[in-house]
């Protein structure tokens, strides 16, 4: 016989989980908290933390992935628990990985023979590859220079200041100087007569960027390359050139299949490209291939042997999770050329969309180009009154985050917004959009600038109101 | 009014047909190039959840540290953070505010001199590889400027680890121009001994690398004597020689089951600390954490000031763009589980290695070489070589689903080979119990097979031996020669009774 018995010590599950009371007591920020709490409430307060970040499908100054197919996510969930790593655990994975390699390389015409296989490796993202193909570049420099009897620690690279901030990291984490190429007003990238100047014997490598990130210009790394052999011809140093196509590299040969920017040029030794921005992934995949195996040099690679398998591996991190390697190749069997080309053209059709739909408002300049990547750049004709700033503060209240930067130089005076063409930025997204930046110019044209704003003024008028309050004060009546 | 119409036969609608049958499972998959055309999405899926179904199950790989099992709930969450690009901080600074937490928790657990109101010095890697390149690195450029400020050479740093080391250090060496100066073990010895490390130091180390939860045997490295040591070496010399300790199994494990040990930021030499989040923080791959003593002991010309929309955010990171699912999840375990949980969920781990430990010990067959005191693993060796090794063992235990590496040791002990099991959460009891009577089966069944060779190798002798020509000693022959001999004797038997009739 069972007595019911009343609850005397309190029985967490019975508890909404809003009101019990691990929900009551403030969270721990600073220090681990001794006891354990319900899965449910951890659950309950981590998302409804969460609510107050920004919508990721509403970041429109990422170019990195933010919607994939229920199919693909569900692969993904699968594999969550798999660490990459562990190639000879996972030898399907691993494949799977030596596949994307491959057929990376071939859509950059890589110089390869049927049944070749290429040499690459997948990455956490562009970070990850700009910093293994700069290691290999300046490992072959030293090896070059050591054999040639001639100092070798000086090296350095020539970039646009336009580079990305990895390529800083590099430079200084790995101790090479950085040669930049300055921009100027109305040009944006790096001008490949002025770096090809730049180049002495003690350069690694040039650095060409396909998909600038501020206005997704493509630089041509065609005339480069030209320059460059000549240079190359001139003074016998073997100046390679290394292409970061971490946004270009999955647009180029899909809308734009003649624009020679590859391995078609023979100066080219190495491609980055960020499987997780055109290569529609979530965030933390990147390629990166060379050309062939002597452009890799031995030392570099480690080789694990775990129960007899030899697996040469190049990378910097070492335990990760494998799901977006799957879903890479989801990505790559899913859609195939075709595939790609579509979403493409459509991300380019969106952008037109949204570039007609501004200029018609007759506020602002087009700063990027029609060819490149498919993202809208564009600055104030005016910003005396109110800057690009004020008008991305605003913006964040309709729910869009689009940023505003400042050029670097020598172009600093020059402030953009910029709004980047994801595969899931529909053609309503556009138009809204636009709709919204209208409404927001409305609302800066009539307030008072900030300039206006009168120190002066703006005391006496509060004094006066003060004096004002304070005499109606001498009352004795009740409120 | 709707006519009905019989299903064109020249157009295939693609979404008729069966997954399996259809014509995009018929065709090979695509290798080297990228396919022209599309294919249907449930194919894909259907396409490649097959392939991987060849690939080996997580929760029975037993090689690895990296957790492989979450609470549904946290697989919520990692789900929904999915495209959530984590480097974007301004526009996730929630996200952001979470990876601070957790290096402030993680950095109170590990006893950093920080006020209370002060904030930790730390970021959240994609691993320990990374957290200790960052590590490498801040020790590397720290010695450099002191060099530079005292005019002294800098161009030789090196650094001083235990021939245990996980592979990253190699790699960090090898990347950053840093020599790597291994203490060699040996037999019995399995992890850097701090004599012959402090031995090894001169004034272009940039640091000593310690051990917490040696990958190869799971033993802590005696950090306290190593500070010792150090501490006077230090003195003598005037160098100032500091300590990394590399707690990427031990970060978890040690404050909860070891309170008394003293390993971390309470000793003074110690400037940095790593530990996988995705190891004993019970997380999925795809995170880890570094955190350093002091604001002065990371060199603010290594971190980056990035500024977007006016927010001033410093950064000290290898990679940029990656998910943000891990330091959600970690977030989740500290909160969901507390000191008390993570304080339980490692005493079960220990007592299920101790059930694996003594099931092993039961067969009578192998060394115990881990220890008890460390990372909750067993790495036991055959007491016999003679016949058959560990990798045999671990090659027939694939049979049964199970993958249990076998490793040798590595400098000076290379001639030691061990089997090790990793024990996880998810490892549970029972399953302990399944992996001692499966290795018993193998092990009986090797035995077996060694005596049945026994066994034909004297029956051929003798009968060799009857045939004549020899002097009636027992010979020694090779499985190779026994094995011809054999086959040929089939092959006369059966060429014997081959007849003309119908078979």
């Amino acid at each position: 016989m069972v007595l019911s018995k009343t609850a005397s010590e309190s029985d967490v599950s019975i508890h909404s989980t809003f009101a019990s009371r691990y929900v009551r007591a403030s969270l721990p920020r600073f220090r681990m908290p001794e006891n354990s709490i319900p899965k449910e409430a951890a659950y309950q307060i981590i998302n409804d933390e969460l609510m107050l970040d920004g919508n990721p499908r509403l970041n429109l100054a990422s170019f990195v992935t933010t919607w994939m197919e229920p199919e693909c996510d569900k692969l993904m969930m699968a594999a969550v628990n798999k660490n990459y790593v562990d190639m000879d655990e996972y030898p399907v994975t691993t494949e799977l990985q030596n596949r994307c390699v491959n057929m990376i390389a071939h859509l950059f015409n890589a110089p390869l023979g049927e049944s070749e296989t290429a040499v690459g490796v997948g990455t956490v993202g562009s970070s990850e590859a700009i910093m293994l193909a700069g290691l290999a570049f300046k490992r072959k420099w030293q090896n070059k220079r050591k054999e040639q009897g001639l100092p070798y620690d000086k090296p350095n690279i020539v970039t646009g200041a336009n580079v990305q901030v990895c390529w800083e990291k590099f430079a200084r984490y790995f101790e090479v100087e950085l040669k930049e190429v300055k921009l100027s007003e109305g040009y944006y990238v790096m001008d490949p007569e002025k770096a090809v100047q730049m180049v002495d014997e003690n350069t690694i490598c040039v650095a060409a960027i396909l998909g600038s990130t501020l206005n997704g210009e493509f630089e041509d790394v065609k005339l480069l390359n030209d320059l460059l052999t000549k240079k190359n011809a001139e003074t016998g140093w073997d100046t390679p050139i290394h292409v970061d196509a971490a946004s270009g590299g999955f647009i180029a040969p899909f809308l734009y299949p003649e624009l020679e920017w590859d391995f078609r040029l023979p100066l080219v030794k190495s491609i980055n490209v960020s499987g997780h921005k055109y290569g529609l992934v979530y965030a933390g995949i990147g390629w990166c291939i060379w050309r062939t195996k002597e452009d890799l040099p031995e030392e570099l690679i480690f080789h694990i042997n775990y129960l007899g398998a030899d697996q040469p591996t190049f990378t910097l991190n070492f335990s990760k999770g494998s799901s977006q390697v799957i879903a890479q190749y989801y990505q790559l069997i899913r859609l195939g050329f075709e595939g790609y080309k579509n979403i493409m053209e459509n991300c380019q059709e969106n952008a037109m969309v949204l570039k007609e739909g501004l200029e018609k408002t007759g506020r602002f300049n087009i700063v990027s180009k029609d060819n490149g990547v498919p993202l809208v750049a564009f600055s104030l004709k005016d910003n005396s009154r109110h800057d690009e700033f004020e008008v991305s503060e605003f913006l964040r209240r309709f729910g869009w985050i689009l940023p505003a930067y400042t050029m670097p130089p020598d172009a600093q005076n020059i402030t953009v917004l910029r709004v980047v063409i994801r595969e899931d930025f529909s053609r309503t997204l556009a138009e809204r959009l636009v709709l919204d930046i209208q409404k927001v110019l409305h609302e800066l044209d009539v307030m008072p600038s900030k300039k206006d704003i009168d120190i002066q003024k703006t005391k006496s008028v509060a004094a006066a109101w003060k004096r004002f309050v304070e005499d109606k004060k001498k009352t004795n009546g009740i409120c | 009014m709707v006519l009905s119409k019989a299903v064109p036969s020249s157009s295939h609608d693609a979404s008729l047909d069966c997954t399996f049958a259809s014509r995009y499972v018929r065709a090979p998959l695509p290798r080297f190039k990228l396919p022209e055309e599309s294919i249907p999405k449930e194919a894909a899926y259907q396409v490649i959840n097959d392939e991987l179904m060849l690939d080996g199950n997580p929760r029975l790989n037993l090689a690895s540290f990296v957790t492989t099992w979450m609470e549904p709930e946290c697989d919520k969450l990692i789900m929904a953070a999915l495209n959530k690009n984590y480097v974007d901080m301004d526009e996730y600074p929630i996200t952001t505010e979470l990876q601070n937490r957790c290096v402030n928790m993680i950095a109170h657990l590990f006893n950093a001199p920080i006020g209370e109101e002060e904030t930790a010095v730390g970021v959240g890697t994609v691993g320990s590889s990374e957290a200790i390149m960052l590590a490498g690195l801040a020790f590397k450029r720290k010695w450099q400027n002191k060099r530079k400020a005292e005019g002294m050479p800098y161009d030789k740093p090196n650094i001083v680890t235990g021939a245990n080391v996980q592979v990253c250090w190699e790699k960090f060496a090898r990347y950053f121009e840093v020599e790597l100066k291994e203490v060699k073990l040996k037999e019995g010895y399995y992890v850097m001994d701090p004599e012959k490390a402090v031995a090894m130091v001169d004034e272009n180390t940039i640091c000593v690398a310690a051990i917490l939860g040696s990958t190869l045997t799971g033993e802590f490295e005696d950090v306290n004597k190593l500070n010792e040591l150090l501490t006077e070496k230090n003195k003598e010399t005037g160098w100032d020689v500091p300590i990394h300790v590399d707690a990427a199994s031990g970060g978890f494990i040690a404050p909860f089951l070891y309170k008394d040990l003293v390993w971390d930021f309470r000793l003074p030499l110690v400037k940095s600390i790593n530990v996988s989040g995705h190891k004993y923080g019970l997380v999925y791959a795809g995170v880890g954490w570094v955190v350093w003593r002091s604001k002065e002991d990371l060199p603010d010309e290594l971190v980056f000031h990035i500024n977007y929309l006016g927010a001033d955010q410093p950064t000290f990171t290898l990679n940029f763009s990656k998910g943000s699912s891990q330091i959600i999840a970690q977030y989740y375990q500290f909160i969901r589980l507390g000191f008390e949980g993570y304080k339980n969920i490692i005493e079960n781990c220990m007592e299920n290695a101790k059930v694996l430990r003594q099931g092993l010990e039961q067969t009578g067959k192998f060394n115990i070489v881990s220890k008890e005191v460390g990372v909750p693993l067993v790495a036991f060796a055959l007491k016999d070589r003679t016949y058959y090794t560990v990798f045999d063992i671990s090659e027939n235990l694939r049979r049964f689903g199970w993958i249990v590496p076998a490793y040798t040791m590595p400098a000076d002990a290379q001639h030691i080979a061990v089997l090790r099991v990793v024990v996880r959460e998810d490892f549970s009891r029972s399953l302990a119990e399944w992996l001692v009577s499966d290795i018993h089966k193998v092990v009986q069944e090797l035995d077996e097979q060694v005596k049945h060779v026994t066994k034909v190798v004297t029956t051929q002798v003798d009968i060799t031996a009857r045939g004549g020509g020899t002097d009636g000693a027992l010979v020694h022959k090779s499985e190779q020669e026994i094995a011809e001999e054999v086959i040929t004797y089939w092959k006369k038997l059966v060429s014997r009774k081959k007849t003309s009739g119908v078979c």
